[in-house]
């Protein structure tokens, strides 16, 4: 009976508030639009019975997601989150390993206040991170003035509000999400593989590359994802420091629904991208159990 | 004894200064008297003066802490609960559903969770205001803490509990008196941790929201919107430090204890 209770809160707590929310959703993705309160006429009358399930197949037609094909629009935007997404990927891990290896190179004394360090941006807000970015990149920001102080350039740079802007964005503020999973693959590597590596003639570069990269692998491809799948769906960074031509899908589901206050097609974003994203979220949780059991 | 190589010492100088040189700058022209914020004409403090008469960021700054507070509290013990039944439960029915259900939200965008949570509280005509956006974090933020929570609970000794159970507890007591104390730290971690979400949400809360409340995020989201203002930056000043004195204590207090049940730990093998 006890035990009853103890899933059944948690349980319909979760029922009411995700899924059944999320087949909302779904439902309103298949009505269509109509200028009234709520401005949508439900296709699918639950309280009709059966027979409004049967008017609600026979009428079923997909008539918002045909819209998303035949606008430019949808399919550019979903096509240029996924490139802002794989190329700020690459970025960051560009930036993070270099740092993830030099905290696992550490001083043992050291490490504690280096991770501490990493994670300390993580309790910052999250707005405040981008917002800060928003008076160096201007044009009459700090980069600018610094680099015609030191006469490189003479008028100024326009990065912000450009798609540029948006890549320092992602990339800054989900640094420590490719950080960490990096430096927890590097901090177990046996240091003596590396020297073995070094007695049997390779050279440092080459015992990197065959020995300390293949084994950093699993924290690279853990980095890799928990950049690329909040990156896609990402809302505060375009629109902060991206321009109107910065196309992410995030913020056009946003605008679609504040702006034109279109639910139906709203809905029918967020179902396609949660149709994306299934995938980099199946593969990633996939790593993850390999990961697990050959821990186990 | 390792050093730092030149390698090392450069790629730790520069990712440091990348990831606290922003921060920086931001602190340091909260300082400036010029509305213009990135031209320096002065040391002053009139901004944070100009914040602290704000009426309406002092309003947002209440509802946030407020709507934090119930939803961390409520999403920790919904949390906690719902990792016993993740790890200890056994088998029951529709418990892939179950762990599916915590596992989306953390993958889930907030453009959808917003959206779907709005459709929600508008089909069943909920009037929106701090009490969904209360909702809606609990939903969202409990997800982490049973993650959190079921780390600690899977690698935690069942023979204690078991030893409870034998010497005559009965399994509610056996939980307040022996998993619980064990679990404690996960749960306090997974507190902070769906406070500081709830905190910094922008998204969610601006879905879920109505006319009647505004948070923190999304005034400080509306005011920077068209450019750079001098208050926010003052408002980011002050709550980088609240951050960051938090972390540090909380770090510290930590590594006390961690000191002090080593010494218990050695003085028990000591007196065997």
């Amino acid at each position: 009976m006890r035990r009853l209770v103890l899933i059944a809160i948690p349980y319909l707590w979760l029922l009411a508030l995700f899924l059944v929310p999320f087949l909302i959703v779904l439902k309103i993705s298949l009505s269509d639009i109509a200028l009234a309160r709520p401005p949508y006429m439900p296709q699918l009358d639950l309280s009709a019975g059966w027979e409004g399930l049967k008017s609600f197949f026979s009428e079923l037609d997909f008539e918002n997601f045909v819209f998303l094909t035949t606008d430019d629009l949808y399919w550019k935007a979903y096509l240029s989150s996924l490139k802002i997404a794989v190329v700020s990927t690459f970025l960051t891990l560009l930036v993070g390993y270099p740092v993830a290896y030099a905290m696992a190179r550490a001083p043992e004394e050291w490490r504690p206040t280096l991770l501490m360090l990493v994670i300390l941006p993580f309790w910052t807000s999250f707005l405040i991170r981008v917002y800060s970015w928003m008076g160096i990149l201007s044009n009459e920001g700090v980069l600018n003035q610094l680099l015609m102080w030191l006469g490189i350039i003479d008028t100024p740079l326009q990065i912000m509000n450009t798609t540029t802007a948006v890549y320092i964005g992602v990339v800054y503020t989900y640094l420590p999400f490719m950080i960490l999973p990096i430096y927890s693959a590097l901090e177990k590597l046996d240091g003596s593989l590396l020297e073995a590596a070094e007695d049997l003639g390779c050279s440092r570069l080459e015992a990197f590359w065959l020995v300390t990269w293949p084994l950093s692998r699993n924290g690279i491809i853990a980095g890799c994802f928990l950049v690329f799948i909040p990156t896609i769906g990402e809302f505060v960074i375009p629109s902060l420091l991206g321009g109107s031509d910065t196309l992410m899908i995030g913020k056009v589901l946003w605008e679609e629904f504040f702006s034109n206050r279109d639910w139906p097609v709203a809905s029918a974003v967020a179902v396609v991208l949660l149709l994306i994203l299934i995938i980099p979220i199946v593969l990633f949780q996939r790593n993850e159990q390999k990961q697990r059991e050959a821990e186990g | 004894m390792r050093r730092f190589s030149w390698f090392n010492t450069v790629s730790l100088t520069l990712g440091f200064a990348f990831l606290y040189l922003p921060m920086v700058l931001l602190v340091f022209y909260s300082f400036n008297e010029s509305r213009l914020v990135t031209v320096w004409a002065g040391f002053s403090t009139k901004w944070y003066g100009e914040l602290l008469r704000d009426e309406a960021f002092l309003d947002a700054a209440w509802v946030t802490v407020k709507v934090a507070v119930f939803s961390s509290t409520l999403a920790t013990i919904l949390g906690t609960m719902a990792a016993y039944v993740l790890v200890r439960a056994g088998r029951f029915h529709g418990r892939t559903l179950f762990s599916g259900m915590i596992y989306a939200p953390l993958v889930m965008p907030e453009v959808i969770t917003g959206l779907s949570l709005l459709l929600l509280f508008i089909g069943i005509n909920l009037d929106r205001g701090v009490f969904t956006i209360v909702l809606a974090h609990t939903t969202f933020s409990m997800c982490y803490v049973s993650v959190v929570v079921s780390s600690r609970l899977t690698t935690f000794d069942r023979s204690l509990e078991e030893a409870a159970l034998d010497l005559g507890c009965s399994p509610f007591e056996a939980f307040r008196l022996v998993t619980l104390p064990i679990i404690a730290p996960a749960v306090i971690s997974g507190w902070l941790l769906a406070f500081t979400l709830s905190l910094d949400d922008l998204v969610i809360a601006s879905f879920t929201t109505g006319p009647s409340a505004t948070t923190l995020p999304i005034k400080i989201f509306s005011a920077v919107r068209l450019g750079v203002s001098p208050q926010i930056n003052a408002l980011s000043t002050i709550m980088i430090a609240i951050v960051t004195v938090g972390v540090i204590t909380a770090s510290i207090l930590s590594k006390r204890a961690a000191v002090a049940q080593r010494r218990d730990e050695q003085a028990a093998i000591r007196a065997e």
